[in-house]
């Protein structure tokens, strides 16, 4: 099997299981948008194009005829600000990568392919193969699962009976666990957590991603890990 | 479809693209060294934390399924750890916690 051919299986192998978890909410996502007034072609053409499930949920959450476009496009921009900041950390792991598979790479990042990406960043290079199989696995999913809502309608059991909705949580608690091995990486991790929970609960939206991970990067300036210091010598 | 959803849709996905697109230009051209990298070397830890953080104090049986799967994540694989953290939410929840 070529490398590159390794690289794509690799990432379609990384992100299918999440996916798996994952697919109930797509679900969900399609019936529920029909149930809100938008029609089948309506979902899917919103999956398509946006591909942002937080950000479909809340727009499902906010649907009225007319559609109210300019509320609709300012909510989607606060939810996804955090894209800005998991982009950019990203971006500065694929060297490997021309700019149009940057601008397509963009296309598809997610919660999920980006936290794997991540993590893969760690242990060996970025490849264009490997983000295309995670991308095109989380892509396809998401559009399948909300075309099967669309026609399932309500016809749904509750995922959080089977624990799904945590399959998220505990491959990030993992994957911390992967970024953070020492103790030094403590102040970042719990400065994060505390600002984020804060914010969650006195402020609307997804502000608390933005405001925890600020808070984090903020820690590390401040109390940078030993062997940081080292390096700048 | 009707012209003013495809619309509405459309300035969404304009919207989120935007969000994306932007971090990735504004990534490459960021420093490499100095006090901004320590905080952009910190930016995964502390975004995923923020990420699940009130997920995990959602309830009970969230707070001890994220406990058992950090327990577990120590010793185990991960697709192990992560199976340990959805079955103990999922029964803990049975369990009306």
């Amino acid at each position: 099997m070529s490398e590159t051919l390794e690289e794509f299986r690799d990432g379609v192998i990384t992100i299918a299981p999440l996916e798996l978890a994952g697919m109930p909410f797509g679900l969900i996502f399609g019936a529920a948008a029909v149930t809100a007034g938008l029609t089948p072609g309506e979902a899917i053409f919103m999956s398509a194009t946006v591909f942002a499930g937080s950000a479909q949920f809340l727009a499902v959450g906010l649907w009225a005829h007319p559609a109210p476009w300019l509320w609709l496009g300012f909510a989607v921009l606060l939810v996804n600000l955090r894209y800005v900041l998991m982009a950019a950390s990203i971006a500065r792991k694929m060297e490997r990568f021309h700019p149009w598979q940057r601008w397509l790479a963009a296309f598809v990042l997610a919660d999920e392919n980006w936290a794997m990406t991540e993590r893969r960043a760690v242990s060996r290079p970025l490849t264009p193969a490997f983000y295309a199989g995670m991308g095109l696995t989380t892509y396809v999913s998401w559009l399948v699962a909300t075309t099967v809502g669309t026609i399932a309608g309500s016809f749904i059991p509750q995922p959080e009976l089977f624990g799904l909705d945590f399959a998220f949580p505990a491959v990030v608690i993992c994957l911390v666990l992967s970024f953070a091995k020492s103790w030094h990486a403590a102040p970042v991790v719990a400065a994060s957590a505390i600002v984020a929970l804060l914010t969650h609960r006195f402020v609307e939206g997804t502000w608390f991603v933005v405001a925890g991970g600020l808070a984090g990067m903020i820690a590390a300036i401040l109390l940078p890990a030993p062997k940081k210091a080292a390096d700048e010598r | 479809m009707s012209a003013d959803s495809a619309q509405a849709i459309l300035v969404m996905a304009v919207a989120t693209y935007a969000t994306r697109l932007g971090g990735m230009l504004i990534g490459g051209y960021l420093p490499k060294t100095g006090r901004v990298r320590q905080a952009l070397d910190a930016l995964p830890a502390a975004v995923l934390t923020a990420v699940i953080a009130p997920a995990v104090i959602a309830g009970s049986a969230e707070m001890i399924a994220a406990a058992l799967a950090l327990v577990a994540a120590l010793r185990l694989p991960m697709i192990a750890a992560v199976l340990v953290g959805m079955g103990s939410v999922a029964i803990l929840r049975a369990f009306g916690l």
